[in-house]
Parts: C-alpha cells; sequence; structure tokens
C-alpha cells in the first residue's frame, strides 16, 4: 500500500489569529507574508519552526505566527536562537529582529552568531529607526537624518550589517525589500536551506517615523552580479554599492557548527526536582 | 500560461491573496479604530472569497498544476490584484481606500483582457472572458462607492495623537 502524501501546508497555515498592531504602511506586513510564504515553500510543520525575537515593532513578529516563538529580551533573540538551535537541531530556527535590538543592543551577539556560524536564519527588518520609541536614530540611520530628536542629524557614520556579517563568518548574506514579498520569500528560503548562519537584511520602511522611506520602493534593484563564494569580494561590492541591491549576495561554505557528541542530555523532571522549594 | 489548468490557477491564486491582502488591510483598520474603512476591507475581502470559490469548484475536475505561492510568474512582481501595504497609512480615509482598490480590480481586469489577446486555447478564452467581466464588474462597483465620497484636500486630517513631530 502507498504511504500517504505528506501534508501540503499553505502559507495561511502559519498565521496565527492575533492581529498586528503595527502601523498601516509599515514594511513589516509584507515581511510577515513573506515568512509565511517561505514556510509554505519549505513545507515544514509549523510545530517544527521557532521564530524567537528581542524587542521593538519587528520583534512582535512570534505572536503573529503559528509557529513555537520566544518574544525575549532585548538584543538577546540570537543567543536565544543559538541555545535553541543547538539543543533541538532538528527544528527550524528563525531569529527576527530589527535594526535596534539586532545591531545596538543585541550588536555583540550579532558578530559572535556570525562567528559561530549554527544553522539558524537571522532575518533584520531594517527601517534605519527606533519606531516602537517614536522615532530615534538607530545604528544604520544616515547621519543627515533630521528629525526633532536628532537636529542635524547624527553624524555618526551607520553601521554596515552586510560587511560586518561577512567580516564575522556569516555564511549566507542577502538583502531583500519587504515591498517585494515574493522575491524576499524566495531568498528566506534559500537562507534557511542554506548550511550554516545565514543573514537577511529586509529594508521594511517605518512609514510613520521615516516617510521618506516610502522612495525605497523606486530605488531598490536587483543585484547587478551573481553571489560570490569570496567573502573578500563581497564584502567590496556591499561597501561599494548604492544600499539598495537586492539578492543573494554571498554563498559560502564554512561547516556548520556542530554541538559536541558529549552534550549532556538532561531529564526535564530531574531537573525540576533540582528546583522544587 | 496558456491553458484553462493554469488559467484557473492563476485566477484562485490571485483571489485568495487578494482575499488576504483586503483581509489584512481590514485588521489594520480594526487595529486602528477605523470601522469604516474596516468594513469596506472586510466587504472587499468577502468578494474576493466568493471569487475564490467559484474558481475552486471549476478546478474540481480539472487537472490543474500543483503550484506554491512563489511558482506563480505574475506580469510584476506580485499579483495583479494585490493592494500594496505600503500605499495605507493609519490616516487614509474612504477616498483614498477606494482608489487602492480600484487600481488591484483595474490590474486584474487587465491581465485577463491581456490573457484573452493571447491565448490559442478556446476554452481557456471563455474563462479569461468571464474573469475579465466580473474584475470590470468590480471596477464599476468601486467606481460607484468612489461618488459617495469626496476627494480629500491634501491636508491630512488633524491627528489627535499624533506621533512625534520630525519637522
Amino acid at each position: 500500500m502507498a504511504s500517504p502524501e505528506p501534508p501540503r501546508f499553505k502559507p495561511a497555515d502559519y498565521k496565527s489569529a492575533t492581529k498586528p498592531v503595527w502601523c498601516p504602511g509599515c514594511g513589516d506586513f509584507h515581511v510577515l507574508m513573506s515568512v509565511t510564504r517561505a514556510l509554505a515553500e519549505l513545507n515544514v510543520a509549523p510545530e517544527q519552526v521557532a521564530v524567537i525575537s528581542g524587542i521593538g515593532c519587528s520583534s512582535r513578529i512570534p505572536a503573529y505566527t503559528s509557529c513555537y516563538g520566544f518574544h525575549g529580551v532585548h538584543g538577546r533573540s540570537l543567543a536565544l536562537g543559538a541555545g535553541l538551535k543547538v539543543a533541538r537541531p532538528d527544528l527550524t530556527v528563525l531569529v527576527m529582529s530589527g535594526d535596534g535590538d539586532g545591531f545596538s543592543i543585541g550588536g555583540n551577539h550579532f558578530l559572535h552568531a556570525c562567528r559561530r556560524n549554527i544553522d539558524m536564519t537571522y532575518i533584520v527588518m531594517d527601517n534605519r529607526v527606533y519606531g516602537m520609541t517614536k522615532g530615534q536614530p538607530s545604528p544604520t540611520t544616515e547621519p543627515d537624518w533630521d528629525s526633532a530628536l536628532s537636529p542635524g542629524g547624527t553624524g555618526l557614520r551607520p553601521f554596515h550589517p552586510l560587511v560586518i556579517a561577512l567580516a564575522s563568518g556569516a555564511n549566507f548574506v542577502a538583502r531583500a525589500f519587504s515591498g517585494l514579498p515574493n522575491e524576499t520569500a524566495a531568498i528566506m528560503v534559500e537562507a534557511v536551506r542554506h548550511p550554516g548562519f545565514s543573514f537577511v537584511e529586509i529594508l521594511s520602511p517605518c512609514v510613520t517615523f521615516r516617510p521618506d522611506e516610502h522612495d525605497w520602493k523606486g530605488l531598490v534593484h536587483a543585484a547587478p552580479v551573481a553571489a560570490t563564494d569570496d567573502p573578500a569580494r563581497a564584502a567590496r561590492r556591499i561597501m561599494t554599492d548604492d544600499g539598495f541591491n537586492l539578492g543573494v549576495l554571498y554563498r559560502g561554505d564554512r561547516r556548520p557548527y556542530e554541538a559536541p557528541a558529549s552534550s549532556a542530555i538532561v531529564d526535564v523532571e530531574a531537573l525540576d526536582r533540582e528546583f522544587e522549594l | 500560461m496558456s491553458r484553462v489548468g493554469e488559467l484557473l490557477a492563476y485566477a484562485h491564486q490571485m483571489e485568495l491573496e487578494a482575499q488576504e491582502r483586503y483581509g489584512m488591510l481590514a485588521d489594520q483598520m480594526q487595529v486602528h479604530n477605523n470601522p469604516e474603512l474596516e468594513k469596506l476591507f472586510r466587504d472587499l475581502a468577502r468578494i474576493e472569497g466568493l471569487h475564490a470559490a467559484d474558481i475552486a469548484k471549476e478546478m474540481k475536475d480539472r487537472k490543474i498544476p500543483d503550484l506554491t505561492a512563489l511558482d506563480f510568474e505574475w506580469p510584476d512582481a506580485e499579483s495583479p490584484e494585490a493592494v500594496d501595504f505600503g500605499d495605507v497609512h493609519y490616516q487614509m480615509v474612504p477616498w483614498q481606500a477606494l482608489q487602492l482598490a480600484l487600481r488591484a480590480e483595474q490590474k486584474a481586469q487587465a491581465f485577463f483582457e491581456h490573457f484573452v489577446a493571447t491565448t490559442g486555447d478556446a476554452e481557456a478564452r471563455r474563462f479569461a472572458e468571464e474573469f475579465a467581466g466580473e474584475e470590470e464588474e468590480h471596477v464599476a462597483l468601486v467606481l460607484k462607492e468612489l461618488r459617495k465620497y469626496p476627494a480629500p484636500s491634501d491636508t491630512p486630517a488633524d491627528d489627535l495623537d499624533p506621533p512625534v513631530g520630525q519637522d
């Protein structure tokens, strides 16, 4: 007798009933759509996926999926994701963050997550502003962005996450634009399938505090050259592009981190007893 | 794309995506306490859902290609009838919402009309003509609704709880 066909999941299977509270027009709505499409394309059961986040508008995303989720501590989503993936390598781990959570508060974790090259996918919704706290400049904000909270701009050189990721050892680096949900989903699929630490920066406009980011739709374009496996070449390209090149920019072949075979297997009930009062 | 099975798969996907987007827009308006627009988007989502169900019936006894959301090759990056969330704003008024819907329905109509003009399959053309006609009806419906609402001035409505000023 033929074995039954495995279930074919649809994007809607990965959505929860919780309604997002993002501002209408926020790019993160499209990112949520891309995540559900990517997971449907991967056809991985919702209970086999963990969506881990930190703090910020973008970090609300686990609640909007039907996957397992962990809305964690500010900047610490990668630490949570890494621990989970090492303990449960069978799960698909998506760590989702924003530019403030990921590159400022969680900047140090970002470096070391790239270096460790644990097999998980890090998706950062970069809107170049702290939206949840009402519009402060973030690590990726342009130095001359003039606002009531940063008159004349910060004058600071923006953090360059893709180059930092390359320099730190990320095994897959890509840039996407939220307004192109199908393209973004396809990049997510590739990122998840690629072994090791995959980093996807998604330009996701904050239409409330950065209405100028409406212009991104007309600025983004496909990267003119194919992805390289040479990190130095990829870094040079990214450093000299206009910041709106989309697509997979680097595919490495570093071997992902493997937990030592001697990893302790803990009896949860025994652990519980240790903490009994 | 030229045959009936493909056309139905594309038409079905288009209606599902339109239903999903209008539904998400209705949710956004509900969350942001804009009941008038919530109702408008819910109505549009319901209409698209009914269309999707009708097309699903036609698909039942036919050979339909097994496509995922990422397999569809649309004329542009996204399904023609899908509203771009980037064009939405928390202060939008019915006139602006209807303009979004109008653009989406017109693009859907154009998609099917192009199919009619280019397919060599008589049965597929018959379906596409029917779908184009339905989209034309939607366009007319949205235009009728638009007559109820004046175009807003360029000045946004007063915001009683504005975000921190950036000027």
